[in-house]
């Protein structure tokens, strides 16, 4: 598939290079800085669950008790264990609803002490790990017994009804009518909860709440129905917004198979503090390397608030970053769902070869990458008519240049949330352009030096020049100063940002320190 | 010659009354499902209706589309809408009119409030980039504008207002699952009211397009824009409420 742009491999490089660059310190501040959803996260790999009579998780009654008393900065995994040993409990969570009750004082041991919790720790964060890893086995054995799909692009379904059991009988009919990948959307808001929801919900706002229930609810629902199929069916929800890490670490025991998860997608569009959100980010993408989960970027949401030609560069520099970001924290090419979108306003002459040309050019630069690919929501007007058209040629750019998972563009987007025949006409949609013209990809080949390889060639030269002003300045004072999708976002600002700490010298968290090490 | 008062809806032929319906029924696809198909067109007005178009879809559904004459008649006098009462003011206007009567920017504050993270709406109306061709009003020299984003609490939004002397204060609501954004519209004009005499409280302005332009009232608001409104009909919007028509009437 590669060689269709005559790309410069020498541009290339450089592009690579500079976001490496740009990256490079805000992983730094990453792994100097902790955050309480990291500290959460570790304490769910460590075997705490379930929430309190007023739903606030355990988790989150058993980070504040230690914060009050020695601060976040030296990783929860410690005083906790060390707390353990001295009242002897070897329940983690009745742990937390005691110092929930105030009758545990936690303190920062040292010594033999100190020692003794570390190993502690470390031995309960690695059951965590290991039920993961099972996870993860489990995966490869159903893929197996049951395949992937047929084609490719996977087929993206979204559900979203904010009932779980409502939404259980439509991802079936989804599965069954030919999708690939389900979605749950969350429902409005969630992202900016400090806490992840227990237990299985029936009521959410134009969306489902992600919870750990409601995950393996899904899940065994849609092992159902890849029994029934004869195909793996897929299941994705969100990692993002303040309790990423833990939204990742419950992906991952509960084995779902992709997560939205963007470097910088919190920052942008839900004001999350920039260190908060690249702390979260990191641990968040350790846990998915962890699990083999693929993740899916957010680029599109940067041509839903800016102009999709103008800006079409920014999407191949976050793409860049997110890749950078990945790669560090140990996910392979496999599981990159790097993000793009169909979202240029059809009324610009040649918005059909522009799209394919910015299409072409993300798969050229991440020939191994499963590439997701966006249908159009911005110009979507309310004309159904008009829209259907429009997702035909969204799903022609999708199969023309190889893209791994087209997310199923909607007629009714703008208007409802999805109906049942919506989905039905739209599925319908996707099969008759796969089924027409599925193997287009093997004859097209945009002239040498003509319209689209020029417009890819400019689309990069303009990444590499972005890239450049970032590295003179930094990535965060970039991001300051709203360098992505019009937003300014100052890294001393933004939600979740008292949930944020440097580490102390004596910080240890025993699930980063896992993660780091090659998997077993 | 008098306009026609009188309407219906137009197929290929004046007074047809043709239209066009799809839906779905809970039931699956045989003979039954399509007379009931046929029975509900009836029910809406449509006779003879014509089922064109019958396929099962999941378990248990079957999709319809149906072609066929309604005996309803529209009366165009009966009709109620909010026609546009300001005039028309081009970008340039709406500086100088800004410039010479008000003598200052004209401040303007806007928002998504409550969870709603779609800021499309409110980015439309106020980003440089605008929509369809037309700036938005940070491009107006003599606007003073202040976009908080998405997600914003009522409570910030009031204090925003109070710091930046707002003129008018602009929210967008999209999301609409359970009535969310009268609820929200509501809590901000009622905030408003409480944290500010009448005559030092801003023109509150609420888009969005799901909003009945008519419930102004309702909601405690001084105008609703719905779907596709444009910038340049709120910066004259804007230019009439705050300065001509303030002016002609004191």
């Amino acid at each position: 598939m590669t060689g269709k742009l005559g790309l410069d491999p020498a541009l290339v490089a450089r592009a690579r290079e500079l976001a490496r660059r740009a990256g490079q310190p805000v992983v730094d501040l990453a792994r100097s800085h902790t955050t309480v959803s990291v500290e959460r996260a570790v304490l769910r790999l460590a075997g705490v669950t379930g929430a309190d009579p007023d739903g606030i998780p355990w988790v989150n009654r058993l980070v504040d008790a230690v914060v009050a008393d020695v601060g976040l900065g030296h990783g929860v995994a410690v005083p906790v264990f060390d707390a353990m040993a001295r009242e002897g409990v070897s329940d983690v969570t009745l742990l937390a609803q005691k110092a929930a009750a105030g009758s545990v004082r936690f303190v920062q041991p040292t010594a033999k002490a100190a020692t003794a919790a570390r190993r502690a720790a470390r031995r309960a964060v690695a059951a965590g790990v290991r039920q993961i890893d099972r996870r993860r086995a489990e995966r490869d054995r159903l893929v197996k017994r049951h395949g992937d799909p047929k084609q490719r692009p996977w087929i993206y379904l979204i559900v979203a009804t904010g009932d779980i059991y409502e939404d259980i009988p439509q991802a079936q009919a989804a599965a069954r009518a030919g999708a690939d990948v389900i979605a749950v959307i969350r429902s409005t808001g969630q992202s900016l909860l400090d806490y992840v929801p227990e237990g299985a919900t029936r009521e959410g706002f134009a969306g489902t709440y992600a919870t750990q229930e409601n995950f393996r609810l899904m899940r065994a629902a849609l092992d159902e129905s890849s029994r029934e199929l004869g195909r793996y069916v897929r299941l994705t929800n969100y990692a993002s917004g303040l309790c990423m890490p833990e939204m990742a670490t419950l992906a991952g025991l509960e084995r779902l198979d992709m997560m939205l998860n963007d470097s910088m997608y919190g920052i942008l569009f839900r004001d999350i503090n920039p260190i908060r959100t690249f702390v979260d980010q990191r641990f968040s993408r350790q846990v998915h390397a962890r699990a083999g989960i693929i993740i899916n970027t957010g680029e599109d949401n940067y041509l839903t608030t800016a102009d999709a030609v103008d800006e079409a560069h920014t999407v191949t520099v976050s793409q860049l970053l997110n890749e950078f970001f990945a790669h560090e924290a140990g996910l392979s090419d496999g599981l990159l769902g790097l993000g793009h979108a169909f979202e240029i306003n059809p009324e610009v002459p040649e918005s059909f070869r522009l799209e394919l040309a910015h299409a072409l050019l993300a798969r050229e630069l991440f020939p191994d990458a499963p590439l997701k690919w966006m249908p159009p929501t911005k110009h979507m007007t309310g004309d159904v008519f008009r829209g259907n058209l429009l997702d035909g040629f969204f799903n022609l750019v999708g199969t023309m240049t190889g893209q791994g998972i087209l997310l199923v563009g909607m007629m009714t987007e703008a208007v409802v949330t999805p109906w049942l025949s919506d989905r039905d006409i739209a599925l319908q949609n996707v099969r008759y352009v796969l089924g027409a013209a599925g193997g287009l990809h093997e004859d097209f080949v945009p002239a040498p030096g003509g319209f689209i390889q020029q417009r890819a060639h400019r689309v990069l030269g303009e990444a590499v020049e972005l890239l450049e002003r970032i590295g003179e300045q930094s990535l965060l004072t970039a991001i300051a100063e709203g360098t992505f999708g019009i937003m300014k976002r100052p890294a001393d600002r933004g939600k979740g940002l008292d949930g944020v700490a440097k580490h102390e010298a004596d910080y240890f968290n025993p699930a980063t320190e896992i993660l780091e090490q090659q998997p077993s | 010659m008098s306009e026609k008062k009188i309407v219906r809806p137009y197929g290929d032929t004046t007074g047809d009354g043709m239209v066009q319906v799809s839906f779905t029924l809970p039931v699956p696809h045989d003979k039954r499902a399509e007379g009931a198909a046929v029975q509900l067109a009836n029910k809406m007005g449509m006779d003879p209706a014509m089922l064109v178009h019958a396929k099962p879809i999941g378990d248990g559904f079957t999709f319809f589309v149906v072609y066929g004459r309604v005996n309803h008649l529209v009366d165009l006098d009966q009709v109620q809408v909010v026609e546009r009462d300001f005039p028309l003011l081009s970008a340039k206007e709406v500086n100088t009119v800004v410039k010479q009567r008000m003598r200052r920017k004209l401040s303007v504050v806007g928002a998504c409030i409550g969870t709603d993270a779609h800021t499309v709406g409110i980015d439309a109306i106020l980003n440089v980039k605008g929509i369809a061709g037309e700036k938005g009003l940070e491009y107006y020299r003599e606007l003073k504008v202040t976009n908080m984003g998405a997600q914003v609490s009522v409570p910030e939004l009031v204090e925003a207002a109070r710091q930046e002397k707002a003129d008018a204060v602009l929210v967008s609501q999209v999301v609409t699952q359970r009535d969310a954004h009268l609820h929200n519209t509501r809590e901000m004009s009622a905030a408003f009211r409480e944290a500010m005499p009448a005559g030092k409280r801003p023109l509150l302005i609420v888009g969005g397009p799901r909003f009945d332009e008519t419930m102004t009232a309702e909601l405690g608001v001084d105008r609703i824009f719905g779907r596709g409104t444009t910038p340049g009909e709120v910066a004259s919007y804007l230019v009439h409420a705050l300065i001509t028509a303030r002016r002609a009437s004191s």
